[in-house]
């Protein structure tokens, strides 16, 4: 997600919708402000300070660097020389709890033992250094904080450095480190614990020299997760497992269809439930109207909102249905709408191979493991959230706006959340400001206790936020060679961005979201009508983005063309990437070679499928080998070729290939679709919407191509490739391409 | 009033016996390493053993518990069983977890496998694969749960 905005416009969009009702009130936080909120913990024993703070006791000027700059807000040193490293991210699997640590400690030359791991809060220090905005998406992580978390890293240690010096009176510069220790002449020796307290005390350095890269003994090498221990021993907590004094559950009672309000409601069964507190309405996104019921714990929770009789007006909300939505999508892309790329089509009534092809993509529920859920302490103008979140951002400006106070009023907690795909991260903050809605009903009550808003599995999966369902539609003329003539693309789908904060990315009618993925990097002749519907299905980002639908798209009909033309579908590629895509070039090369593809014989009844694409600004090409089993496409073997220049967890990377390849898989299996009918979705839980498990998992093997450039993400490249190879593979054993996800044998 | 018996201690609770084990240990009695993943048995993120057998804590009332004992991750994984300890170390060198929330799940679905394995018998892929089928990550860990199930079965050896 949000790859494709520019820096600015983001803190821009945000701060027109904090505008929009707080008129009167700062957005963002004052300098003393900051320094009282980073003291939950930044200005314990031995951390550093921030630099304000130091140089107004050495009497110096003003600070020059910006708060996500500073050390003091990253980095703690305590005297048993354990070094904490604070991450500006939300950790929700993909590592970078590990991996932003790992890099700020190559640059203080930490001891790597001694690292640990925090999570950030809503202050200013931990927004994404290049959008300025706390965000977690688009696999940026790394691919923006990488040189913020060397340079902090860097800082801490000149500063630790210069205490050291002053210590032995000597020059700094005749001084070294090594993994967590300072080494000065005549064999003189200080811990990082020793010295951080006296280093807390001295300027932060503006400037500061990097190590070249080829020095690096942490970044590079498959270093095991710091919260590994925890995750496996049930010790790691989410923002489920909150637990405040006299805190109570909320379970919300969704209409059963998007946007409907309450006819008719009799609570009394619901009352008298044992644990039961209070039965308030609330009002949901898109003008819906819900019913909270509040009690001791989930269970008591549960059972009463299951026993409310409640009718809904159904009459005024558009109810949609599946069927019908595709045959409306069928008529839209067939009428002229705006152009992505508008090339000659004239070449394609003569050209000697025509192709036509439509591809159909339903909508698809994120599911992350852990339920959706927000915690909410209400105070006299004062509110404080425990969430886990993409989006702390948008979720603080989300909530002032709910509560009627102002950003700096809110107190944001980011939890470690058990997955997110995008879920977690909402431009509306749907359910953190559900959850904002619910705390101040009850508030209104009066009941003052903190209230944690739990979702359950149905209301997630019946939730809506889903990957937008896609109809695409292709008419290609190309000649014997397999030169594309002209190819005439539309695409149908409802805009991810518009209406949002991030809606000034909508330009001309487009969303970039959808159109992501399309054409590049073949030069090819393409017109790309696009076409955004409304329709009253609550949508987002999945894990990818446009890239879900539109790599499978191209994918497979780059390869249907060298079928056709018979070439072999990596010649092909090879071919069209010409030297205009090394990347695409090196990853496809790798997987290629690692898998012995059309070197090494097949079991009778097995083939090899190829796609390769890029995504978020890392490539990934997958070899795979697939068969038939009883009419049923197998996946067994999957071998990865990774573009993300440089690697700083190599183990890291593998593991979000390989999640990120079964997510790819969830989209081919039976049950991998979200539908409706009625107005009512269709499935409820992992019986009908249904999501790998390990019988279903291929043999994978990740390979990385070497590189020394500033990396990029992993998060999300891993997931587009895969279902257009081994939808290939399976069109090269049946003759018959695959164009729906989830795969349809007829 | 229910007795329970968990993690080899003894515990009163007041909640009706019709509640399922996993909201009594998370609610009632704040053992939150068992988690809440789809409430009706169908992801095993809330696998707890009920004398040594996995069972999904989320469908499971306090009242089948009634004179039997509830091992739950955080005594499968506290170093006293050898199973348990196995599993947590293997889990940990494979670096297994990646958001982790379903990981308690696995480790004693695991755990129970392993431990009803006979003596000195390596378990083959089929029978890792079959004994794990039962427990959904979304994150897609499962091959480092093969790898790691496979290497505890051999450490235990």
């Amino acid at each position: 997600m949000l790859n494709e905005i520019f820096p600015d416009e983001i803190p821009r969009a945000l701060q027109h919708m904090l505008e929009h009702d707080q008129a009167d009130g700062p957005t963002t936080l004052p300098r003393r402000s900051f320094l009282k909120i980073v003291g939950i913990g930044g200005l314990a024993l031995g951390a550093f300070p921030h630099l304000a703070l130091a140089q107004e006791a050495n009497g110096g000027a003003a600070a020059p660097l910006k708060p996500n700059q500073q050390p003091s807000a990253f980095v703690q040193i305590a005297p048993n020389g354990e070094v904490t490293v604070t991450i500006n991210r939300l950790e929700f699997g993909q590592g970078v709890q590990t991996s932003l640590p790992m890099i700020l400690a190559e640059e203080l030359d930490a001891d790597w033992s001694l690292v640990r791991a925090r999570n950030g809060n809503g202050d200013a220090a931990y927004q994404d250094p290049i959008f300025g905005v706390h965000l977690t998406g688009g696999s940026n992580s790394i691919k923006n904080s990488y040189t913020q978390y060397r340079e902090l890293g860097a800082r801490a240690r000149a500063m630790l450095l210069a205490a050291a010096a002053a210590r032995w009176n000597v020059d700094a510069n005749s001084l070294s480190t090594q993994a967590g220790t300072v080494l000065g002449p005549a064999g003189r020796k200080a811990s990082y614990g020793e010295l951080a307290e006296a280093a807390m005390a001295l300027p932060v350095p503006e400037k500061v020299t990097l190590k070249d890269p080829k020095e690096f003994r942490i970044i590079g090498h498959a270093t095991t997760r710091i919260d590994a221990k925890a995750k496996s021993s049930g010790q790691q907590d989410f923002g489920i497992d909150m637990h405040l004094p006299g805190q109570l559950t909320a379970v919300v009672a969704h209409p059963p269809v998007f946007g409907a309000r309450i006819a008719s409601l009799d609570d009394s069964a619901a009352r008298a439930t044992q644990g039961v507190k209070a039965v308030l309405r609330v009002p949901l996104d898109g003008g819906a109207e819900g019913v909270a019921v509040l009690a001791d714990g989930y269970w008591q929770a549960k059972l009463a909102r299951d026993a409310l009789k409640l009718e809904w007006d159904l009459a005024s909300v558009e109810k949609v249905d599946s069927e019908k939505q595709l045959l409306q999508y069928r008529e839209l892309a067939g009428q002229p709408g705006p152009l992505r790329f508008d090339a000659d089509m004239t070449p394609l009534a003569t050209a000697t191979h025509q192709l036509e092809a439509e591809f159909v993509f339903p909508y698809l529920a994120h599911a992350p493991m852990e339920p959706l859920n927000c915690t909410v302490q209400l105070n006299e103008g004062r509110a404080e959230l425990w969430v886990g979140t993409q989006f702390p951002g948008g979720d603080s400006a989300a909530a002032a706006k709910v509560l009627n106070l102002k950003p700096e009023q809110i107190q944001m907690n980011v939890q470690t959340a058990g997955g997110g795909f995008g879920r977690r991260g909402v431009p509306t903050g749907d359910f953190v400001v559900l959850a904002c809605e619910v705390a101040k009903a009850a508030r209104a009550a009066g009941l003052n206790a903190p209230v944690r808003t739990l979702w359950s599995r149905e209301d997630d999966i019946k939730g809506g936020y889903y990957r937008p369902m896609h109809l695409h539609r292709a008419r290609i003329g190309f000649d014997e060679s397999g030169k594309v003539l002209a190819w005439d693309h539309a695409l149908v789908g409802q805009s991810i961005l518009t209406g949002t904060v991030f809606g000034g990315r909508v330009k001309n009618g487009i969303d970039p979201t959808a159109t992501e993925g399309m054409r590049d990097p073949y030069p090819l002749p393409m017109r790309l009508t696009v076409h955004h519907p409304n329709v009253n299905v609550p949508i987002l980002w999945w894990r990818s983005v446009g890239s879900t639908h539109t790599a499978f798209v191209m994918e497979t009909l780059i390869d249907e063309i060298a079928r056709t033309t018979k070439q072999d579908p990596v010649a092909y590629r090879m071919k069209l990437f010409a030297d205009q895509s090394p990347r695409h070039r090196a990853a496809l090369q790798l997987a290629v070679d690692k898998s012995e593809y059309g070197k090494r014989p097949l079991p009778a009844g097995h083939a090899w499928g190829v796609a390769v694409h890029e995504s978020f600004s890392s490539v990934v090409a997958y070899v795979v080998q697939a068969s038939l089993e009883d009419g049923r496409p197998v996946l067994h073997q999957v071998t990865a070729g990774v573009h993300c220049n440089l690697v700083v967890n190599p183990r890291s990377v593998e593991a979000q290939v390989q999640g990120a390849a079964l997510m790819g898989l969830s989209m081919c299996l039976p049950g991998g679709a979200i539908t409706l009918k009625d107005g009512v979705v269709q499935q409820s839980n992992f019986a009908d919407f249904s999501v790998p498990r390990i019988t279903d998992m291929p043999e994978i093997a990740v390979h990385i191509v070497p590189s020394a450039e500033p990396p990029t993400g992993m998060g999300e490249p891993g997931l587009p490739p895969l279902a257009p190879a081994f939808a290939n593979a399976i069109a090269s054993l049946t003759g018959k391409p695959l164009r729906e996800l989830p795969f349809k044998m007829t | 009033m229910s007795a329970l018996n968990i993690n080899g201690r003894e515990y009163t609770v007041d909640v009706d016996p019709s509640t399922p084990i996993l909201w009594t240990l998370r609610d009632t009695l704040g053992m939150t390493g068992t988690k809440f993943g789809c409430g009706a048995a169908l992801c095993g993120a809330c696998t707890v053993h009920l004398d040594g057998q996995a069972i999904r804590s989320c469908v499971t009332p306090i009242a089948a518990a009634q004179g039997k004992k509830i091992t739950t991750i955080e005594a499968a994984t506290d170093g006293s069983d050898p199973v348990g300890t196995a599993v947590h170390e293997a889990w940990v060198k494979h670096d297994v977890a990646q958001c982790g929330y379903c990981q308690s799940g696995q480790i004693m679905s695991a755990t129970a496998f392993l431990k009803a394995q006979p003596k000195g018998k390596q378990p083959t892929a089929a029978e890792i694969d079959s004994a794990m089928a039962g427990n959904i990550c979304r994150c897609g860990t499962y091959a480092r749960i093969r790898v790691a199930v496979a290497d505890a079965a051999k450490t235990l050896a």
